[in-house]
């Protein structure tokens, strides 16, 4: 496992204070408070329920807010648009769209690209490039609704690449993808990583946190713990963020 | 009451039961989370009434009615077999039919009313709806329809409940799911034909929707909104169609609606369930704790651990 | 123009622009909510008659737009406030449009805006309601409306083209990227609006329906790409009005309803032979499948 980067005075790339949002009646996040420090890969887990998702689209002012503050690198999240790339659920999207994977790609740059205006070689090129990167360069043209759901999830990453931002927020990528994509996927993640970047990734696998992520956020409605993955991953903050959805055999050793 | 001649009470009281009957299945449609394709459904059946019509070539409600239950069906296979068969989606496949089978409708209604006698088919009030000019044998039909779905309703309950809340398990524990949704389907066609009459083909939606969500608003027990629904229904039936009375050739679909939306924002206002005035003060009641927490963590900072 | 010529031409410029409109209403799964604009833009015609006194197209294109963004705006409040999207959007538009009925019994009486003729439109009257058009002469009213209206609304989809596209397919990114999904929520429902009321005069309200949603999801059938998708739909449109036409001529019917079966016919058609998404392709294909594994 590679050790927590270094974070003497360096800046928090992601600030969260307080932050208290509902879901219909539902207090679903309750005085969340934490920080992220740069070249970090975390993995958010937390039993269903328990406001992970919920957590990122509150962050990106998608979803109500009902107190608290969030900053990206320092300012508003509205500031800092183009250094955030969101990678929404895969379930949200209508596959039968009349589009292909290129096209997909390209709509990541739509908030680069401005009003009235086209994209260009240049976007259709760098397109081109993040589905290389995902492996996916021979599907270019290929109507997203002839992707198997490992291919879809690889165009939604390509989609996230292209935007080339600092922190990039994820919401459950390897959720039904096949063990290749999965691999894919976290090989990426962590080559963002290498470069500098800041990776949060709201994830459902216990299995896999000790092995990928250096950091991890324990989210029960609120913060159950928060820090390097050795330290914080015990047997204890788990069964605190768990409470009685665990047995004990499926609890990761710690 | 006083001064309503016979008529009129007859015309009161099959609207008021063609209301009840609205608002029972109005609620299933509501739990199916069907409730536009009634709207579908109802448009689709026009054609079927004029071909009843024009069939005959004379005016018989129930040969009419017939028409238009067999057109309304058709629309619903339809609906289903555009979705089963193609990528096209639930609503879209909804639209389609509502409007390409009102469309023949038209069509046959432009035929139907060159033809000599064809200004006596009274099927321009099919579309608004003209209870007026109901005769007293068709109220009679309407009436006995309606009594049947409350029947069908009352005698099968708790498969319907069971159904509407887990048609899984429901089938799981042997209640056949195609049989449920045909019976459902059944008594959809047969609610909006009795209405369409009375409240016209592109308002008959409003009387299967808006009681039924406006019940929602006082209970959450499903037994409870059935019967609220059924009430709002009946209720909005009778009061539209007594206003519509007042004037001369008014329609009398449109004060129906009127009369249901009226229950609704009653409802929405000040029903205990999810009512405005309800949540305003439940949302003062959040607000207060959250600053009595906040007057109390402020006062624990100094030195002592939040619990 | 000859007279049958004003009516096609009228015709096709509804086919036109409800093709455009309609194509990408059906991708944002608003066709219902296309109906119930469809229904509530009598409410603001009605209203915009009682104001002014006048039948004028102007000033109908502001009652329907300003009915249309009423509905949108009536729907996602009583979304908002918990209601089923589908059931808001069935209290909202049943209600305006029995007020607008209400209104036309009871105050407009019998003049020149009875209620059969706003639904079913009369295209037969539009080549005799004209305007001097200098240079050209006498111009039916509905085709300068319509002209406009197709336009306005091909120009503002191609300019947001990229905006459109995002905002139909994935909208949850879109407004992460900061692009503004209500305002052009609320943009799509006013090009709706004036949409249907231009089309109104031509094929009546309720088969306007027919002509934003049929010809879109016969084209859906045919295409992969957005760009082919949204010409086929106005060229579908287009041919259902020719081919409605031909049908009332002979049958001696309803134009209008003409237009809207046509439509569905078209559809029919592209339902089940669309060599890329029809049925019949599509059981060939799955038979072919099932004859390459067991071979």
């Amino acid at each position: 496992m590679e050790p927590a980067a270094n974070t003497n005075g360096r800046e928090p790339v992601l600030e969260v204070k307080g932050l208290h949002a509902a879901y219909r009646r539902n207090r679903v996040l309750e005085d969340v408070t934490f920080e992220v420090m740069p070249g970090t890969l975390t993995a958010i887990v937390g039993p269903n329920g328990a406001g992970k998702s919920t957590l990122l689209k509150t962050m990106l002012g998608l979803h109500p807010r009902l107190g608290g503050e969030v900053r990206f690198f320092g300012t508003s999240y509205r500031n800092a648009k183009l250094r955030v790339g969101y990678v929404p659920q895969r379930g949200s999207v209508d596959w039968d769209f009349p589009t292909d994977a290129l096209d997909v790609v390209l709509m990541g740059l739509y908030g680069r690209i401005g009003w009235f205006r086209r994209p260009g070689r240049r976007h259709r090129e760098q397109a081109l490039e993040a589905l290389a990167k995902m492996g996916m360069a021979d599907f270019a043209k290929r109507q997203i609704s002839e992707l198997s759901g490992g291919q879809q999830q690889r165009v939604f990453l390509a989609r996230a690449l292209v935007q080339d931002a600092d922190l990039y927020l994820l919401d459950e990528p390897l959720a039904g993808v096949d063990a290749a994509t999965e691999r894919a996927i976290m090989e990426m993640l962590k080559t963002l990583r290498a470069a500098g970047k800041t990776v949060m990734v709201v994830h459902h696998d216990l299995q896999t946190v000790e092995d990928d992520f250096d950091h991890v956020l324990l989210l029960n409605r609120t913060v159950i713990a928060h820090g390097p993955t050795g330290e914080v991953f015990t047997q204890e903050t788990i069964a605190r963020a768990y409470g009685g959805w665990l047995r004990r055999r499926e609890m990761v050793p710690g | 009451m006083i001064g309503l001649s016979h008529n009129a009470l007859w015309v009161l009281a099959s609207m008021l039961m063609l209301g009840t009957a609205s608002g029972l299945v109005g609620c299933f449609a509501y739990w199916k989370r069907h409730s536009l394709m009634s709207d579908a459904l109802a448009h689709a059946a026009l054609p079927g009434v004029v071909a009843g019509y024009a069939i005959l070539g004379f005016k018989s409600l129930p040969v009419m009615l017939l028409g238009a239950a067999a057109s309304a069906l058709l629309g619903a296979l339809a609906v289903s077999w555009i979705r089963s068969g193609s990528r096209v989606k639930e609503d879209t496949a909804m639209g389609i039919i509502l409007s390409v089978f009102f469309g023949l409708g038209i069509m046959l209604l432009a035929i139907v009313n060159r033809l000599p006698g064809g200004g006596q088919s009274g099927l321009d009030s099919f579309i608004f709806g003209q209870a007026a000019a109901m005769v007293r044998q068709d109220m009679r039909t309407m009436a006995a329809a309606a009594a049947i779905v409350l029947l069908v309703v009352l005698v099968s309950y708790k498969e319907w409940k069971l159904h509407l809340f887990d048609p899984a398990f429901a089938s799981g524990l042997g209640l056949s799911g195609r049989l449920m949704d045909a019976a459902y389907l059944t008594l959809l066609v047969a609610v909006i034909v009795i209405g369409i009459q009375a409240v016209g083909v592109i308002l008959m939606a409003a009387l299967l929707i808006i009681p039924a969500v406006s019940a929602r608003y006082w209970t959450n027990a499903f037994g409870t909104m059935l019967a609220l629904s059924a009430g709002f229904g009946g209720g909005a039936g009778a009061v539209g169609a007594c206003v519509s009375t007042l004037g001369d050739g008014w329609p009398t679909g449109p004060f129906i609606v009127l009369a249901a939306a009226g229950t609704f924002l009653v409802s929405l206002l000040f029903g205990p369930r999810k009512g405005l005035l309800v949540r305003a003060m439940q949302r003062r009641e959040q607000m207060r704790k959250l600053q009595t927490r906040a007057i109390r963590s402020d006062k624990l900072t100094e030195g002592e651990a939040l619990p | 123009m000859s007279y049958e010529g004003w009516i096609l031409l009228t015709a096709s410029l509804v086919g036109l622009s409800c093709g455009l409109v309609g194509a990408l209403l059906i991708l944002r799964r608003m066709a219902m909510m296309a109906d119930a604009i469809s229904h509530t833009v009598l409410l603001g015609i009605v209203i915009a008659y009682l104001v002014t006194r006048e039948l004028s197209g102007v000033h109908m294109l502001i009652g329907a737009a300003a009915a249309g963004l009423l509905t949108a705006v009536l729907v996602q409040w009583l979304h908002a406030r918990g209601v089923r999207q589908e059931a808001s959007i069935g209290i909202v538009f049943t209600t305006l449009f029995a007020i607008g009925v209400i209104l036309i019994a009871t105050k407009v009486g019998n003049a020149h805006l009875d209620v059969q003729h706003a639904l079913m439109g009369e295209i037969t009257f539009i080549p005799w309601e004209t305007t001097p058009v200098p240079g050209l002469g006498e111009i039916p009213e509905a085709v300068l409306v319509l002209l406009t209206v197709l336009t306005v609304v091909a120009a503002l989809i191609l300019a947001l083209y990229k905006e459109w596209k995002i905002t139909s397919f994935d909208p949850a990114l879109a407004a992460a990227l900061g692009i503004p999904v209500t305002f052009l929520h609320y943009l799509f429902m006013t090009m709706i609006s004036v949409t249907a009321v231009a089309a109104f005069d031509a094929v009546g309200a309720i088969m306007v329906i027919a002509m934003l949603i049929t010809p879109a999801a016969a084209a859906y059938l045919w295409t992969d790409r957005l760009s082919v998708m949204l010409i086929l739909s106005g060229l579908f449109g287009v041919a259902s009005a020719f081919a409605g036409y031909g049908i009332a001529w002979l049958l001696d019917t309803s134009i209008s309803g003409s237009m809207a079966f046509a439509t569905g016919l078209l559809f029919l058609a592209s339902f089940l032979f669309s060599p890329r998404h029809g049925l019949a392709a599509r059981r060939l294909r799955a038979r072919a499948a099932v004859g390459r594994s067991e071979g």
